[in-house]
């Protein structure tokens, strides 16, 4: 756009005005999911200058996390990102069992996996559908939706919640795998990829769809590792970073799956990005699936870090004070920092944990991907119209709880 | 590949390192904070390290630490996209000791920065907008420091002023609309009065609860 000083120059011509408008936005504006401000400087529609605020939904999670055993942080952890509760705690036992020093059975880590690829098919359903409804598109949010209810129902009868499970635990999970989570898992994988290919049937060709989202909110190789970005918008940019790739854990190099990647980084490529990821996870699910043995050990074999039977622990004295121990100090991992890090829905979830010896966690840091994301963002935002952030502020997929803690 | 990186520190800075470890396999280098920029510099444009990939940039509060060592660690992870190692760098600042801002090497360090200054009080000079980021600016104390009690009050808030705007701020004693209910009958009858006596009562009660009274003082604690 021109500048405007420059054509009002004569007299007599009603002079309008040049200054930048600022516009607040948010922290509750109804097109931006999450609370979260913005504040921009507008010549007419074009954003000159802005900055995110985010900070409205900080609830002191790292705080908390210090006052409690090392088992009492699940609770807060699943409320990080609470589309992909899952991730979170299978990122945060990984990260306190590699202080520990310790391998969780096979059985453990292929339950993980297909709770964690169910929840990575939330997140992204959940992401996707949401950018698809403000955009206008109504009707692959309520596909999304219903299958993301259906990812939901097996998570249920897995854990009991459907969003804040509470499942993992230190050297294990809370329980051993029902006997309906194969055959429910193997007839979700169909559904879901019948669902993902109809609606991108519905909205990939879509004329106002791509011209809303085709070389919008460009994000560049070059910012994106300067700023930190991780996960689907990293992959977008053309780098095939996956933490699942690149540094494997729970036993992840041993499926075959491919990292999607994108090449322009713009807005269109985040959404094609995730789509496929849901359909490599599909894959994931249907592998982990016909591995998991239906007998076998779930935690690890050590009574310093899982609690005992329950039935032991009604029947004798040394069980009875082993549970009392570990409920009332906790595990104690030995002094020492590490930094544990998973490939969560929205790119590189990072534990930082600090531990003096004791029962508690001395610090507990977490690393959010979409803090680090968003303010990349910020670039991504500047130069474009209003109208452009909301589906790049929906393909960031700013999650408030991961973001603000 | 990891032990590479850490002899690569030590063959390029010396003495400068003062500890590495490898706990867990995950390297950490400690340098003194007058190093911390030139090293960071140096992770990510040395052709063998290529540590080009921000990761995080966190602190630590040890109080208690043995005399001598300053009371803070702050923590900068880095990875290389081309070789797939990481990196924990880490210096040590007391209280009220500034560190060079990490912003000119990496721009993730920027909000990763303001959060650290916004919990622990640690400033960084060379930040080019360091201001508080989850809490707001009238936060007294730093959150994630360990002699800060979780479950200290913070005082009421006065309203802000909104500089430069013709509309006042919201909720305010001079605001534009007061709470959106006018008194026609006053207001005919041609009195000053604007608002409702109720609704004008309610507005000097939320001024004086805004303005003075707090619960708790902080600074006293």
């Amino acid at each position: 756009m021109e500048p405007m000083e420059d054509s009002f120059d004569e007299e007599g011509v009603l002079e309008l005005p040049v200054d930048p408008m600022r516009l607040y936005m948010g922290p509750s504006h109804p097109a931006m999911h999450g609370t979260i401000r913005m504040v921009l400087d507008l010549d007419g529609e074009v954003i000159q200058a802005l900055d995110i605020q985010p900070g409205y939904l900080h609830r002191g999670f790292e705080k908390s996390c210090e006052r409690g055993t090392w088992a009492q942080v699940y609770p807060y952890v699943d409320r990080l990102n609470y589309v992909s509760p899952m991730l979170n705690n299978v990122g945060f036992s990984l990260a306190v069992e590699k202080l520990l020093g310790i391998k969780v059975p096979e059985r453990c880590e292929q339950y993980r996996v297909i709770l964690g690829e169910l929840a990575r098919i939330a997140d992204h359903l959940t992401c996707n559908g949401a950018m698809t409804m403000e955009l206008g598109a109504f009707t692959p949010f309520l596909w999304f939706l219903k299958v993301r209810d259906w990812v939901w129902d097996i998570l249920e009868e897995e854990t009991g919640a459907r969003m804040t499970h509470s499942f993992g635990r230190i050297g294990g999970m809370a329980k051993p795998p029902t006997a309906n989570l194969k055959p429910k898992v193997r007839a979700l994988v169909p559904e879901v990829l019948a669902v993902i290919a109809e609606c991108e049937k519905v909205v990939l060709r879509n004329r106002i769809f791509m011209d809303r989202l085709l070389g919008v909110g460009v994000l560049t190789k070059e910012n994106a590792m300067e700023y930190g970005v991780t996960g689907p918008m990293l992959r977008s940019t053309g780098i095939d970073y996956d933490v699942r790739k690149a540094h494997p854990y729970s036993g992840y190099e041993t499926y075959d799956f491919d990292v999607p990647v994108g090449h322009d980084g713009d807005t269109y490529d985040r959404f094609l990005v995730r789509m496929e990821e849901m359909r490599q996870s599909c894959r994931i699910l249907e592998q982990a699936a016909g591995r998991i043995a239906e007998e076998g050990p779930i935690n690890v074999d050590d009574p310093r870090i899982v609690l005992p039977e329950k039935s032991a622990v009604y029947d004798t004295i040394e069980a009875t004070i082993a549970h009392f121990k570990m409920v009332m100090e906790g595990l104690k991992p030995p002094k020492g920092e590490v930094y544990g890090f998973t490939e969560a829905g929205n790119g590189e979830l990072g534990f930082y944990i600090v531990s003096d010896g004791s029962g508690t966690p001395y610090r507990v840091r977490c690393r959010p991907p979409c803090f680090l994301n968003l303010k990349a963002s910020e670039d991504m935002i500047r130069g474009g119209m209003i109208a452009d952030i909301i589906p790049t502020f929906g393909s960031v997929n700013m999650i408030g709880g991961e973001c603000d803690r | 590949m990891s032990k590479k990186v850490l002899d690569r520190l030590k063959a390029q800075f010396g003495d400068r390192i003062l500890s590495v470890s490898d706990f867990r396999g995950d390297d950490e280098a400690v340098v003194a904070p007058k190093d911390w920029r030139e090293v960071a510099q140096f992770l990510k444009s040395d052709a063998e390290l290529q540590m080009n990939q921000f990761t995080d940039l966190t602190a630590a509060d040890y109080p208690l630490r043995e005399p001598g060592l300053p009371r803070f660690d702050v923590v900068l992870m880095v990875r290389s996209m081309t070789k797939g190692a990481r990196i924990r760098l880490k210096t040590r600042v007391g209280d009220n000791q500034a560190l060079d801002s990490l912003h000119p090497v990496w721009k993730g360090a920027d909000w990763t920065e303001r959060e650290v200054y916004d919990m622990f009080g640690i400033k960084f000079t060379g930040h080019p907008d360091l201001r508080r980021i989850l809490m707001y600016e009238e936060f007294v104390g730093y959150p994630l420091r360990k002699d800060y009690p979780i479950e200290r009050t913070q005082p009421l808030i006065p309203y802000r002023d909104v500089e430069g705007t013709e509309k006042l701020a919201p909720f305010g004693k001079e605001e534009g609309q007061p709470y959106n209910r006018i008194d026609w009958l006053a207001r005919m009858s041609g009195r000053n009065l604007q608002v409702s006596p109720a609704i004008a009562l309610q507005q000097e009660q939320r001024d004086a609860l805004s303005q003075g009274s707090s619960v708790d003082e902080p600074g006293k604690a």
